[in-house]
């Protein structure tokens, strides 16, 4: 294989409808351009020579012999060469529609694209389909090429067609492809040299087409997204590591973690074995740095400027494509992960499914089958941050896993605005204009052994809440916790004192005053025991307003009824019929230990690092 | 350089969510070009640390020079190195004589399969690269592997936008292939301008023979090549048209989409 050195590599996904010709283009470009391995050739023709059959170019690619006596390429298969000082990385992308998820997967990865049409076949279901893949997918430099033009006589008037019925297919979504290219891949045709047969064309050939692709350089130039992927602490330093996805970064930026809201300035950039010291990092970039003060951020959230934050909410609105074995359910809870987020979620609502043969859309379906797409809401059980992917990539989408495999992809299109988004605002401003001591919660933490959190017991009346709040602070306090019952009565009287009671209004502002009260405490590194009796019937409501008010410090959320009944969603423990107090108050203590609040039970992998 | 850089980006990436993802991780060294900028990687991805075991399953037959150099890095990046070894196969004679599949199936893939049966790893990083040779052009950066150690190719999990296949069933494993998108040339550039250590066989002291790809003695032969330094490969291969692999055995007809359909690296 020619192997000459280029600055730059470009990724490039191949697709089209099956048997268009996409191997035949691929065996093509590699003779043609004098890119084949000696010996290569030779083999495959040994190969056909054995099997009794004719050799193709397309024979070269599809490695598998299995996939030889099939005559079609089953999976991604990448393979290089180079051409005027580049390199590209060609992945061949599957057309047959049983392999939607390889030409996803193959696509997914690539600058540029080259969609194949076979000119006697015309625009088959494929070609429409991966048309609208590549939008969604987000790959917006490609070329047309129509192929087998030798099979029409080379014929202007059916090129013209098919560019007229192609291009009108994508303007309805809005894409724009570089160019459209007539070729005979088989007999060579306007793929490195210029036709002869078709003196009618003046367009670049195929190869041409590829030189002209830009290497996208321009998240660099965003505003700044840092998803952080991990936080390392090997040796003396505590290094939060992840890659850049937009934008720069340097040594003394200030910088906001969302969704949890903390901020620091950047200490260093840490590095192996590179001189001198980096003092900046770009889009793309893999990196690490340390900060100027220990706070306690996690995978999943993304650091930002002060200036351009990310979107919080639970919601959004999305358009999928599905790629799962059992079909996507309205109702059902998928894990959603946004570049390093992973939060459990629901499909809210699937609004449409979208015909991409004609790009017609169907109403009122509560599934979505493999190889669909669809235009739906998710709602995610704890905050996350994320982008429009109009205005940012990375973090403009995100894919659905299902058991064990990743199941759809998409990109989001709208937030919407839940129930939570005043008194997230409220929580955002407070945090930023937050005044802090000497002492930071980090050092507070080592002192006492153990994280602040809230345990948030919920339930009807009469259940045994406050029971199990005052043995479990009890509990806590004797085995040398700093624990605090937070009983909602002991606020009514006093800082509540101004509200009228009863009115569904003031409940609410019951509920903020308490959340503040509760993140108060929280603050001063206490365990806080607390139960939503003073809210009645509207406890789940207000147990949500705490949550949005003490994020991001851990809230256990308990449930207790007396009868087996549906519980809130977002409870970590239910508790229901006759309650064994005693084996309430350890399975509580359990729970604190899996999340990191108390020291790791031993052999426990903790759901997030804690380290000081 | 660049080039080079973006490489080594997406390669520490994939190293980073190996890592988070994997409670018992460990990585396959075979002291080849390959394996060893994967190691060097991994001392990018973790800041001078490599946060896992590293695997070498000794067939018995390797190039002592290639032990000496293993046993010499192993002290002086700290590593924690377990060797494996297919010992029934070798107290029964097993050698590359009684056939070259048999012979690779027993002490490299079943030796690895023991391997990875007695630790209970279950996620295994690998330097395979898709340019080596067909079946790897296919390669996920996670593959999984089912119960048997075995690889079905035709039913592959989707990968995009880098989310990877990180959650499995029980009993099976995932293969992690970060060098997937590097090409030979690239692994030479990046032993060059990161100054790697790396075994010397692959250079030509002065007999006009250099080995290009690093195996078992008996089934890997040298290339005619005056290349001794560095420079001199990456010059040598810009206009070589000689398949990498083309000295080693185990490549001949079918072979490798055997090997590596039944678990094979």
């Amino acid at each position: 294989m020619s192997t000459a050195t280029s600055s730059e590599h470009l990724n490039i996904v191949i697709v089209g409808h099956v048997d268009h010709g996409k191997s035949t283009l691929l065996g093509r470009l590699y003779a043609d351009t004098g890119s084949l391995p000696d010996g290569k050739l030779e083999k495959v023709q040994a190969i056909c020579r054995q099997q009794g059959k004719e050799f193709e170019y397309a024979f070269l690619f599809d490695a598998f012999l299995e996939e030889q006596e099939q005559g079609i390429t089953i999976d991604t298969a990448r393979t290089f060469f180079n051409w005027k000082g580049r390199q590209y990385i060609i992945i061949d992308a599957p057309g047959h529609k049983e392999f939607l998820k390889n030409m996803i997967s193959g696509a997914a990865r690539a600058e540029a694209a080259l969609l194949l049409i076979d000119a006697l076949e015309g625009v088959k279901e494929q070609s429409k389909k991966h048309g609208y893949l590549l939008s969604l997918l987000g790959v917006r430099q490609f070329a047309v090429v129509v192929n087998k033009m030798d099979l029409v006589g080379y014929r202007q008037d059916v090129f013209e067609g098919i560019e007229k019925e192609y291009r009108e297919f994508l303007a309805q979504f809005g894409a724009n492809p570089e160019r459209i290219i007539p070729v005979s891949a088989k007999l060579g045709d306007n793929i490195a040299n210029r036709s002869q047969a078709m003196a009618w064309y003046q367009g670049p050939t195929v190869l041409d087409a590829l030189s002209a692709f830009k290497k996208e350089m321009v998240r660099s130039e965003q505003p700044l997204r840092f998803p952080v992927q991990d936080v390392y602490k090997f040796d003396a330093r505590r290094i939060l590591a992840g890659r850049i996805t937009a934008g720069r970064l340097k040594i003394g930026d200030h910088l906001v973690f969302s969704p949890s809201n903390k901020r620091a300035n950047i200490r260093t950039i840490e590095a192996f074995n590179i001189e001198p010291v980096l003092t900046s990092g770009e889009a793309g970039q893999s990196v690490g740095i340390t900060l100027d003060e220990q706070i306690f951020v996690e995978r999943g959230e993304i650091a930002t400027h002060q200036e351009r934050l990310p979107l919080v909410s639970t919601a959004f609105k999305a358009n999928l494509f599905w790629l799962g074995k059992r079909p996507l359910e309205e109702g059902r809870r998928y894990l959603l992960r946004v570049v390093t987020k992973e939060v459990e979620c629901e499909v809210a609502a699937i609004h449409r499914i979208i015909d991409t043969m004609d790009l017609s859309q169907q109403q009122g379906s509560k599934t979505v089958i493999r190889n669909q797409v669809a235009e739906l809401t998710l709602r995610a059980k704890a905050p996350i941050a994320f982008d429009l992917s109009s205005s940012f990539e990375a973090t403009g989408r995100f894919v659905l896993v299902d058991d064990y495999d990743i199941a759809g992809g998409g990109i989001v299109t709208e937030m919407i605005r839940d129930d939570q988004e005043v008194l997230r605002e409220e929580a955002r401003r407070r945090d930023f204009a937050w005044v802090k001591g000497e002492v930071g919660i980090e050092e507070r933490a080592q002192q006492y052994g153990h994280r602040a959190a809230i345990v948030l017991i919920t339930g009807g009346r009469h259940t045994g809440k406050s029971f199990l709040a005052k043995k479990l602070e009890a509990r806590l306090v004797a085995d040398g916790r700093h624990a605090y019952l937070l009983d909602g009565e002991n606020l009514r009287r006093g800082l509540d004192a101004d509200l009228a009671e009863g009115q569904r209004g003031q409940t609410m502002e019951m509920a903020r005053r308490y959340g503040e009260v509760a993140r108060l405490l929280a603050d001063t590194g206490l365990i806080v025991v607390s139960t939503t009796n003073p809210f009645g019937l509207d406890y789940a409501e207000a147990a949500q307003s705490i949550k949005t008010l003490v994020h991001p410090t851990p809230v256990i959320a308990i449930h207790m009824s007396k009868l087996p009944e549906e519980p809130p969603a977002n409870a970590d423990i239910v508790f229901s019929g006759p309650a064994d107090f005693d084996a309430a108050t350890r399975r509580i203590l359990d729970e604190l230990k899996r999340r990191g609040v108390l020291a790791q039970a031993i052999g426990a992998k903790p759901t997030f690092q804690y380290s000081i | 350089m660049k080039h080079l850089r973006q490489l080594e980006d997406q390669s520490v990436y994939i190293l980073r969510e190996a890592y988070k993802h994997f409670d018992n991780l460990a990585m396959l060294w075979s002291m080849g070009k390959d394996s060893t900028v994967l190691l060097w990687l991994a001392r990018k991805a973790f800041f001078g640390h490599v946060p896992f075991p590293l695997l070498h399953v000794d067939t018995s037959y390797k190039i002592p020079a290639m032990i000496e150099y293993r046993d010499r890095l192993a002290r002086e990046w700290h590593l924690n190195l377990v060797v494996g070894q297919n010992k029934d196969a070798l107290a029964a004679g097993m050698n590359h004589t009684l056939g070259r599949v048999t012979c690779c199936t027993a002490l490299k893939t079943n030796g690895l399969k023991q391997l990875l049966e007695q630790k209970g790893y279950t996620g295994v990083i690998l330097g395979v690269r898709a340019d080596e040779e067909g079946t790897r052009a296919k390669e996920r950066y996670f593959s999984p592997r089912d119960k048997h150690g075995d690889w079905d190719f035709r039913d592959q999990p989707p990968e995009l936008w880098d989310q990877f296949k990180t959650t499995f069933p029980p009993g099976t494993h995932i293969r992690i292939h970060p060098l997937l998108d590097w090409t030979e040339i690239n692994i030479w550039e990046y032993i060059k301008l990161e100054n790697i250590p790396f075994i010397d066989l692959y250079l030509n002291k002065g007999d006009g023979t250099r080995y290009r790809s690093l195996g078992c003695a008996p089934c890997t032969t040298p290339i005619k090549s005056t290349a001794s330094t560095v420079d001199d490969i990456i010059e040598e291969l810009r206009h070589t048209t000689v398949a990498e692999r083309s000295g080693r055995a185990q490549d001949e007809g079918r072979g490798m989409e055997l090997l590596r359909k039944d678990g094979y690296m």
